[in-house]
């Protein structure tokens, strides 16, 4: 049976309805994000684990130009080392055809009999490759569907120069491959870099690697150090040109999920954060509006008996129906978005089986802190409540004190008595009204957070496509190759202007610091791309020393003027002291670039080329490519422009999907705080507005005290929401810096958009509430006990 | 006019009350030192002006507030100190209140308003039964809103009168109400007065409603002034004011 005080609940929740809605809807939105976001983050986290469990992903990874088979014992003996699985992987171009760019792709091999120790594929169609047939390949399932490759289809391989046609005999993945990347992350569209598995026998001889191998998987046992079996697995490796070694969380594909995974989970808790914190001011608000007008049931309760914690229980149950209706909602729909959220994450990680699981515990957690931000909120009401004494409740409250008055002030001249009205109403309450306008900011730095990855990311792209790339075409070749040879591309019909970059894999150290990164060498004169200086403003190359990326010289702890070692990671390992002449501000990667000809240091005078940059002629670009595919040495074709097409294209749904979304999000906040306010404005100053009335003002005038205060407190709102959202944005940003920086960049448009959306859902809610001004019973007002 | 029994033991004994409150930026001294009783069985009658101090008086023996200084009995049990959760027991158990404003909760009807006190009271009527004994039995499903100023007082007294309290307090029970409704309401408390045996407390500005007393008590600016006992007693209905 339901007792008579929650009746009153349930009566009083009704009385309060709209107040009530908007404040679930709050809640509502918090929880789903948190319950899809936690569920994405959680699902993304366990079934990598069990991929990389079942599919046994290493731990250590190396590679070397060519290591016979003998070197395994040797590196099995190593202490520490569990297991040691080696293969062959080796570059390869596809060149492409029926409309499809050339691309870039890489042969790995499988052993001949027995079943893969580490790295295993999982087959998602058709068989293995027979070991007696060396045109059989199994083909990265991604890469497959992006070119619409089939079990059974014949495709063009260039391996080592040679053109063949590899049979298709399945489709595969690997924990290895959950993400791609082929050359520079942001010309690397997801699909485009092919991965061929190749039985070993088959394979090998074609890269003279017979009963040798130049890649090295390890697993380690419980309890190693991981840095030392590194060092060790780099000693020996050594004599066979070897690169180091290096453990996974370094591991290009398990790097991208990692900074995946840390970005969902500052999500996670901002997002969430964010709306229960403005439900948990909304519901103190409201509340403490509801207490307010009830002081005299507040009283009678307290005199027929009923206890302190009775009535606190009795008002925290009303906000905790609020909390739980939206919880409920929010739980609903966050379990309904888990798969659409995790679908946005299929077209760039491929994992066997990606399907959204909602923990119980999830659940249970997004309950709580609902009701932590019922608790929170209903704290200071339930707290003025027990103060109350039973008598003191019974007389109505004593009027406000309001300070200032007397003769008019300046103010009055400049505002008018109902400015007036607004401006002491806000001077008396000011902790209201700062929290309101808290409130409507975090709505407008919500919006904010929700446009700036786009924004960002077209800055980032103007500045590397637009300003430092200037190519019209990037040829990156398989192999480095003299100098002389840039004369056959120059000479091709369309090919305006040839420059040539080499690039060496080295280790820049400085003190007990060093960061393994590649140095570029540039031609004394260029054109095609260009250095920027941390203002984004071209700069010369100096004329000696090496030219750092900034967060690479801040890791070292170098400016300019010091001397840093480079060690050459090939060969003979030589180490050269340089001067660091420059520091530049780069977006992606850390990297050191250096005039071509100071770099004969490392090569003895002998000048190679590792990529090519092509000026072509406007209509040419088609053919160059074509006769690109055709010559050997040709790793990897790509447009710049087409790269920012693509990535635009494919981007842009995304990102504006996702910037609704939060638009939508932020509205619900923007609405439930102003109509909120609105409605506890209107009813203190029901009498006052009523009183107005009758004394002869229009709609219209009583209306400038009304939304005059909520007109305010949006303005104050909106640069206040602005900062904030920059704020958060470089807080959103703080991912790993050694890979790839973002500029927090936001556009003009998205601070248009943001106060635009807050103004208009602030508006809304003034409609709302003018309308119940509308409909003020003038006589029934007067005569309610005030 | 028949005289009622002698007044019985002292159940409720207030000694030497004061009482200063600020209100705004102004301390109110709203009682100077009162010492005065309640007898079992009595109908007491506190008459005094607009801001004499008979309401605080009377929330201070009724355990709604608590003395500056001086010292309030129920029994043998000391009041003056007692803690929130004594006093909030003592009115539960023991008093029953009805205010000028009624102080009905507008979210619930008439039943549901006296079924707020029964739910938590220790022997009480049904509410059907107290809304019977103030002629409001078919009225119980109204919510105030739908009910005349008498009939939410009367629901009022319903209300306090359903647990059976041993004392009932009324602070201006007819003060919102018209002349005819007020005697009504009178009525009521002089019925339960007599049939139920409720020592009951009647504050009033209204002097001519202490003629249906059994002993009068008059303040005036926050101090005693009389207490005597009414040998003329006379019956609601034949009041006028």
């Amino acid at each position: 049976m339901v007792s008579a005080l929650d009746r009153k609940l349930l009566r009083d929740l009704g009385q309060v309805r709209g107040q009530v809605l908007t404040i679930c809807l709050v809640v509502a939105t918090g929880i789903t994000g948190f319950i899809a976001m936690q569920g994405a983050y959680q699902t993304l986290q366990q079934t990598r684990a069990d991929y990389y469990r079942e599919y046994r992903f290493p731990e250590v990874f190396a590679s070397a130009r060519r290591a016979p088979n003998r070197v395994i014992d040797e590196l099995r003996t190593l202490p520490g080392v569990s297991l040691v699985a080696t293969r062959v992987v080796e570059p390869v171009l596809l060149p492409g055809g029926n409309g499809n760019r050339p691309a870039s792709g890489q042969i790995v091999t499988i052993s001949d009999h027995e079943r893969q120790p580490l790295n295993r594929i999982h087959l998602t169609r058709g068989r293995l490759p027979d070991p007696v047939r060396s045109d059989e390949a199994v083909l990265l399932e991604h890469y497959a569907e992006t070119h619409d490759i089939h079990v059974g289809d014949h495709i063009p391989v260039v391996i080592n120069g040679t053109l063949q046609n590899l049979h298709i005999t399945g489709l595969g993945m690997s924990p290895e491959f959950v993400l791609v990347v082929g050359g520079d992350m942001l010309s690397s569209t997801p699909g485009s870099h092919a991965v061929l598995w190749m039985r070993y026998s088959s394979i090998a001889p074609a890269f003279d690697m017979d009963g040798a191998f130049n890649d090295i998987a390890i697993t380690l046992q419980p309890g190693a150090s991981t840095g030392a079996v590194l060092s060790a697995v780099d000693r020996v490796l050594d004599p066979y040109g070897g690169f180091p070694a290096f453990a996974r969380n370094k591991h290009t594909s398990d790097h991208f999920i990692e900074s995946e995974l840390a970005g969902l989970q500052a999500q996670v808790t901002i997002i969430p954060l964010i709306f229960l914190s403005v439900a948990a001011f909304l519901l103190n608000t409201v509340l403490g509006r509801i207490v307010e007008l009830q002081r005299p049931q507040v009283a009678t309760l307290k005199a027929v008996g009923y206890s302190n914690a009775s009535i606190g229980l009795h008002f925290l149950k009303l906000v905790s129906v609020i909390v739980l209706l939206g919880a409920a909602l929010g739980i609903t729909l966050g379990a309904a978005l888990g798969d659409p959220l995790l679908s946005l994450y299929r077209p760039y990680f491929r994992f066997p089986d990606l399907k959204a699981e909602l923990q119980p515990i999830t659940v249970v957690i997004s309950i709580a802190i609902s009701f932590l931000a019922a608790a929170v909120g209903a704290f200071v009401s339930v707290r003025k409540i027990v103060a109350l004494a039973p008598a003191e409740a019974m007389r109505p409250a004593a009027p406000p004190n309001y300070r200032g008055g007397g003769a008019a002030t300046w103010t009055e001249y400049l505002v008018g008595p109902a400015g007036q009205m607004v401006l002491r109403e806000v001077t008396r309450r000011p902790g209201r009204v700062i929290a309101s306008v808290i409130g409507i900011s975090l709505a407008v730095a919500i919006m904010i957070i929700g446009r700036f990855a786009s924004d960002s990311i077209g800055h980032l792209l103007d500045l590397q496509y637009g300003r430092v790339m200037q190519e019209d075409i990037t040829v990156a070749l398989s192999d480095p190759i003299p100098a002389a040879d840039i004369d056959t591309f120059a000479a091709m019909p369309g090919v305006r202007h040839v420059e040539a970059i080499n690039e060496l894999p080295v280790r820049i150290s400085y003190g007990s610091r060093s960061r393994d990164v590649a140095v570029q060498g540039w031609p004394e004169e260029r054109r095609l791309r260009r250095l920027l200086n941390r203002d984004g403003a071209a700069m010369m190359m100096p004329s000696r020393g090496v030219v750092l990326s900034d967060i690479l010289a801040e890791r070292l702890m170098v400016s300019v003027g010091d001397t840093v070692d480079i060690e050459m990671m090939r060969g003979d390992r030589r180490t050269v002291q340089v001067a660091v002449s420059g520091v530049v501000r780069d977006m992606i990667g850390m990297q050191g670039y250096m005039r071509s000809a100071d770099m004969f240091v490392f090569t003895d005078g002998i000048e190679t080329i590792t990529t090519l940059l092509l000026d072509v002629r406007p209509g040419a670009i088609a053919a160059v490519e074509d006769r690109l595919r055709d010559i050997p040495s040709v790793a990897g074709v790509s447009s710049p422009a087409e790269a920012r097409t693509n990535f635009e294209e494919q981007q842009g749904g995304m990102m504006l999907g996702m910037s609704l979304v939060l638009a939508f999000f932020a509205s619900i906040i923007a609405i439930g705080i102003v109509y909120n306010n609105a409605r506890i404005v209107l009813s203190t100053r029901r009498r006052d507005l009523a009183s107005m009335r009758v004394l002869g003002f229009r709609r219209s005038e009583i209306s400038t005290v009304l939304l005059g205060e909520l007109a305010l407190q949006v303005v104050c709102a909106l640069p206040l929401g602005m900062w904030l959202g920059k704020q958060a944005t470089s807080a959103l940003l703080a991912t790993d810096p050694e890979n790839f920086r973002m500029p927090a960049v936001i556009s003009l448009q998205t601070y248009v958009f943001a106060a635009l959306v807050t103004v208009i859902a602030a508006a809304i809610s003034g409609f709302l509430v003018r309308r119940k001004l509308d409909s003020l019973d003038l006589i029934a007002v007067l005569k309610t006990r005030s | 006019m028949t005289a009622r029994p002698e007044s019985g033991e002292e159940v409720l004994r207030a000694i030497n009350v004061s009482k200063i409150y600020r209100m705004g930026d102004v301390d109110v001294h709203a009682v100077r030192g009162v010492t005065v009783s309640l007898h079992a069985g009595e109908l007491m009658v506190l008459v005094g002006a607009s801001g004499s101090g008979k309401s605080t008086l009377l929330n201070i023996i009724g355990g709604l507030d608590t003395a500056t200084s001086g010292r309030v009995m129920y029994r043998d049990q000391d009041l003056t100190h007692a803690t929130d959760r004594v006093l909030t027991n003592f009115r539960r158990d023991h008093v029953g209140f009805v205010f000028q404003f009624y102080n009905l909760i507008p979210s619930l009807t008439a039943r549901e308003n006296v079924a707020l006190v029964t739910e938590i009271a220790q022997n009480p009527m049904t509410p059907e039964a107290a809304l019977d004994v103030v002629a409001l039995g078919d009225r119980m499903d109204h919510f105030p809103a739908q009910l005349s100023g008498g009939e939410q007082q009367r629901v009022a007294i319903a209300r306090a009168i359903a647990k059976r309290p041993e004392i009932l307090l009324c602070d201006e029970p007819t003060g919102a109400l018209d002349f005819k409704t007020g005697v009504r309401v009178l009525e009521v408390l002089e019925r339960i007065n007599h049939e139920l045996g409720t020592t009951t407390a009647v504050i009033t500005h209204n002097a001519p409603i202490s003629a249906m007393a059994t002993r009068v008590v008059t303040m005036t600016d926050g101090r005693l002034q009389s207490d005597v006992r009414n040998t003329n007693i006379r019956k609601a209905i034949e009041i006028e004011w």
